[in-house]
C-alpha cells in the first residue's frame, strides 16, 4: 500500500454566501499524477490554493506530505512546487534571471545554482533563450519556464493550476512528457484542467462541478462505470434532429461532431437504438445509429449535466 | 546546534533579501518611465516652486529675555502679545539661551529687553532688540512690521518721534529670499511623493501581475520581502535629495550652514518613514491606480499643511494637529533647522524621534497586514 501525498476530509471554502468548495474528500497517492477536471468556476483553483496553504479552508482537515495545512504550510513551502494559473514570473527579467531569483528565494546553495539552472534550461529546451526577456517568450516557452522554475528546488509535490491553457497541442504533448518524467523521478503531481486530452493522461482524476466532487477514479474506470450509453447518429440536418431530442429527460446530452450527432442516453433504457427509432421515427429514418465507447468528455458531460438538471 | 541553525537561517534570510534587492534594481533600470521620473520630478518642481511661491501670520512663537524687569518691559511684552502677531512661549534668562531656542526651532524670534530699557527710551535711543529666524521671510516680515508699533505714547514716554523702538537682527536669511526656505522643504515634498508612490506601486504591481501568488507560495517571509523592496528606494531618495540640494545651492545660492551628515541622517529617517507609509498603502490598495490615488491623498496635506508653503504658525489649530501627524512636517523642520540654522538632531529630538517611531510602527502594521495568504 503506497502512502498518501495529500489527504483532505470535508474540505470546504466559502466566499460570503458562495460555496466554492463543498465538503471535498481527497486521497492522492504518492508518485502519481492526479487530475482535477472541471469547468471554469468549479472550485479547482480554490482547492489547489487551500492545499498549498494560500487560502485558509472554512472547514475541513488537510494533510499534505504529512504536514497539517494551513498550520504547517511554511514547512511545506520548501517541498512544494506551485505553478499558478496566470503566468507569475517577471516579464521584465530574462529567463536566466528569473530562475536565479527563484533559486535564491529557495536558498539553493550558491555553487549548485548555476549547475541546476543549466540543467533545467536544457531539460526544458530553453538553453538557447537564457538571455531573452521573459515577456517576449511564446506561450509554450513561458509554460516551460514556469515549470522549470517550479521544479528548480526539486519539490516532492507539484501543483499545476491549468498549466497548458495557453499552449498549442504539440507543446502540450511535450509538456506532459516532462510531467511523466518528473513522476518517474518520484514527484507527486496534482494538475487542474478543463481539457479532456489532458485529463485522460492522469493516473486518476476527480471531476469537480460547483465545488462538489461528481466522480473519481482512473479515466478508464470512469468511462467504464458511466451510467449512460453513447450513440452516434449520422446524416444531414443534424441540428433539427438535435432540437427534437433535447426535450426528453432520457436524453442526457447531444452534441454534433462533424457529420455525426453524439447522443448520451440514460442507461434506464435497455435498447437505446430501438428506443430512439421508436420515439422519433420521422427524424431517424434513413440514418445509421451506432453504439460507441464512451469518451472522457461523455463522462464529464454526464457528470456535470446531471447536476444542472 | 541551535546557534548554527539560527546562523544559517540568517544567511538564508540575507540571501533572499539580496535576491529581491537585485531583482528590484534590475526591474527599476528597465522601467525607463520611472527612471526618468526620479530625475525629472525634482528638477521641474524645484524650478516651479523655487521661482513661483510666495503670503498674514499670527501667534509666532517667540522667547523673551527681560533684563529690565520693570513695569515698562512687561508693558512692552503685553503690547506685543496684544498685536497677536507673536506669542511669548518662553522666557530666557540670558540671550545665549534665547539663541539656542532659536537655532533648535523652538521659537522663531527672540525679544531682548536690555536692563537700561527705560533709560534708552527716555534718551530716544533704540529700546529693545529682536533676533529673528529669517529663514521664512513670511515670519520675519510679520515681525518687522512690529517696528511701527506705537509704544512710547501709550507708555507715556516722550519724545515719541525719536529713535526706533526695536533694533532688528535677522539670523540665517538676511536677504529675505523665499527660495532659501523653499528648497530644503522641497526635498520633503518630493521625497513624500516619490517614496510613497514607488513603494506602494512596487508591491501592488506584483499583485496585479500575479507575481505575488507565486512569491507567497515560496519560503520568503513578508518582512524579508518588504525590506528587499524598500532598500533600492532608499538610494533613490538620496539621489533626489542630492539633486535638489546641490542645484539649490548652485542655482539659488541656498546656504548650507549645518552638517551634511546631520542632513543625511534626517533624510534617512524621513525616507524610511515615507517608505513604510508606501508599504502600508500597498497592503490596502488593490491596483496601481488606487495606490497612486492614496499617495496623492497623503501628498496634498504634506504640501499644504507641513509648513512647506505656508508658515505652520499661520494655520488653524486643527490643521496644526493634523500636520503634526505627517512625517513631512517633522522632516521639513529638521531640514530647515540643519541646513539654514546649523541645528543638530540632538536639539530637535521630538521631530527625529517621531520619524523613527513612525517607521517602526509602520513596518509592524505593514507586515501584519501583509499576510502570506490570499484570504
Amino acid at each position: 500500500m503506497s502512502r498518501q501525498a495529500i489527504s483532505a476530509k470535508g474540505l470546504t471554502r466559502c466566499f460570503g454566501d458562495f460555496m466554492a468548495v463543498d465538503h471535498l474528500n481527497l486521497n492522492i497517492e504518492e508518485k502519481t499524477i492526479f487530475g482535477f477536471l472541471g469547468p471554469n468556476g468549479s472550485g479547482k483553483s480554490t482547492t489547489l490554493r487551500m492545499l498549498t496553504g494560500l487560502l485558509t479552508p472554512s472547514q475541513g482537515d488537510v494533510r499534505v506530505l504529512g504536514l497539517e495545512i494551513p498550520k504547517e504550510s511554511e514547512a511545506l513551502r520548501q517541498r512544494l512546487g506551485y505553478m499558478t494559473q496566470k503566468f507569475s514570473l517577471y516579464d521584465d527579467l530574462s529567463v536566466e534571471e528569473n530562475l536565479k531569483f527563484m533559486a535564491q528565494i529557495f536558498n539553493l546553495p550558491g555553487r549548485e545554482v548555476n549547475k541546476r539552472i543549466d540543467s533545467q534550461l536544457t531539460t526544458y529546451g530553453l538553453d538557447q533563450r537564457r538571455k531573452r526577456m521573459t515577456g517576449s517568450l511564446s506561450g509554450g516557452q513561458r509554460q516551460r519556464l514556469a515549470l522549470a522554475a517550479a521544479t528548480l528546488h526539486k519539490p516532492e509535490l507539484l501543483l499545476l493550476d491549468e498549466p497548458t491553457s495557453a499552449v498549442d497541442p504539440q507543446n502540450r504533448r511535450d509538456f506532459w512528457e516532462t510531467l511523466f518524467d518528473l513522476c518517474d523521478q518520484g514527484v507527486t503531481i496534482l494538475v487542474s484542467t478543463h481539457y479532456m486530452d489532458e485529463a485522460e493522461r492522469c493516473h486518476s482524476l476527480a471531476i469537480l462541478e460547483g465545488g462538489i466532487k461528481q466522480a473519481e477514479g482512473s479515466p478508464k474506470q470512469l468511462m467504464a462505470d458511466m451510467q449512460a450509453r453513447v450513440l452516434e447518429v449520422d446524416g444531414t440536418e443534424l441540428r433539427l434532429v438535435r432540437e427534437a431530442l433535447t426535450a426528453r429527460p432520457e436524453i442526457l446530452s447531444s452534441a454534433q461532431q462533424g457529420a455525426r450527432l453524439r447522443v448520451l442516453i440514460t442507461n434506464t433504457i435497455s435498447e437505446p437504438e430501438v428506443w430512439l427509432r421508436s420515439q422519433w421515427p420521422e427524424e431517424m429514418k434513413d440514418r445509421t445509429i451506432e453504439r460507441v465507447r464512451p469518451s472522457l468528455e461523455d463522462v464529464f458531460v454526464h457528470c456535470t449535466q446531471q447536476r444542472r438538471q | 546546534m541551535e546557534k548554527l541553525s539560527t546562523l544559517s537561517g540568517m544567511t538564508n534570510s540575507l540571501q533572499r533579501i539580496a535576491s529581491i534587492l537585485m531583482k528590484e534594481l534590475r526591474q527599476l533600470s528597465r522601467d525607463r518611465a520611472t527612471f526618468a521620473m526620479i530625475v525629472i520630478i525634482p528638477l521641474i518642481e524645484l524650478l516651479l516652486f523655487g521661482f513661483a511661491i510666495n503670503t498674514d501670520v499670527r501667534e509666532i512663537p517667540v522667547t523673551a529675555v527681560d533684563n529690565s524687569r520693570t513695569y515698562f518691559s512687561r508693558a512692552l511684552m503685553d503690547a506685543l502679545e496684544a498685536t497677536q502677531v507673536i506669542r511669548i512661549v518662553r522666557q530666557d534668562a540670558r540671550p545665549q539661551g534665547a539663541e539656542e531656542a532659536l537655532k533648535s526651532g523652538k521659537v522663531r524670534a527672540a525679544l531682548i529687553i536690555p536692563s537700561d530699557f527705560i533709560q534708552r527710551l527716555n534718551d530716544g535711543r533704540t529700546g529693545a532688540q529682536w533676533l529673528i529666524d529669517g529663514s521664512d521671510p513670511m515670519i520675519s516680515s510679520a515681525i518687522l512690521k512690529l517696528q511701527t508699533m506705537p509704544f512710547r505714547a501709550t507708555a507715556g514716554i516722550q519724545p515719541e518721534s525719536s529713535g526706533a523702538l526695536f533694533k532688528i537682527v535677522l539670523y540665517y536669511n538676511p536677504e529675505q529670499r523665499s527660495v532659501v526656505n523653499i528648497v530644503p522643504g522641497l526635498v520633503g515634498v518630493i521625497l513624500t511623493m516619490t517614496m510613497i508612490m514607488f513603494t506602494s506601486a512596487a508591491l501592488v504591481r506584483e499583485r496585479e501581475r500575479g507575481n505575488l501568488e507565486l512569491l507567497i507560495a515560496t519560503p520568503v517571509h513578508p518582512i524579508e520581502l518588504m525590506i528587499g523592496k524598500i532598500i533600492p528606494y532608499i538610494f533613490v531618495g538620496f539621489i533626489q535629495t542630492g539633486i535638489i540640494m546641490s542645484l539649490g545651492h548652485l542655482i539659488f545660492d541656498v546656504p548650507f550652514v549645518g552638517s551634511i551628515i546631520q542632513m543625511l541622517l534626517a533624510t534617512m529617517l524621513f525616507i524610511s518613514a515615507s517608505l513604510t507609509l508606501g508599504l502600508i498603502i500597498s497592503t490596502i490598495a488593490e491596483t496601481q491606480l488606487q495606490a497612486s490615488q492614496m499617495t496623492i491623498f497623503i501628498l496634498l496635506p504634506s504640501i499644504l499643511l507641513s509648513g512647506f508653503m505656508f508658515p505652520f504658525e499661520g494655520m488653524p489649530i486643527a490643521a496644526q494637529w493634523l500636520s503634526e501627524l505627517l512625517p513631512a512636517t517633522h522632516y521639513m523642520r529638521l531640514m530647515r533647522g540643519i541646513i539654514l540654522r546649523g541645528a543638530e538632531l540632538q536639539g530637535m529630538t521630538t521631530d527625529a524621534v517621531y520619524l523613527g517611531a513612525f517607521t517602526i510602527g509602520g513596518l509592524v502594521v505593514a507586515a501584519k497586514r501583509f499576510k502570506k495568504s490570499l484570504d
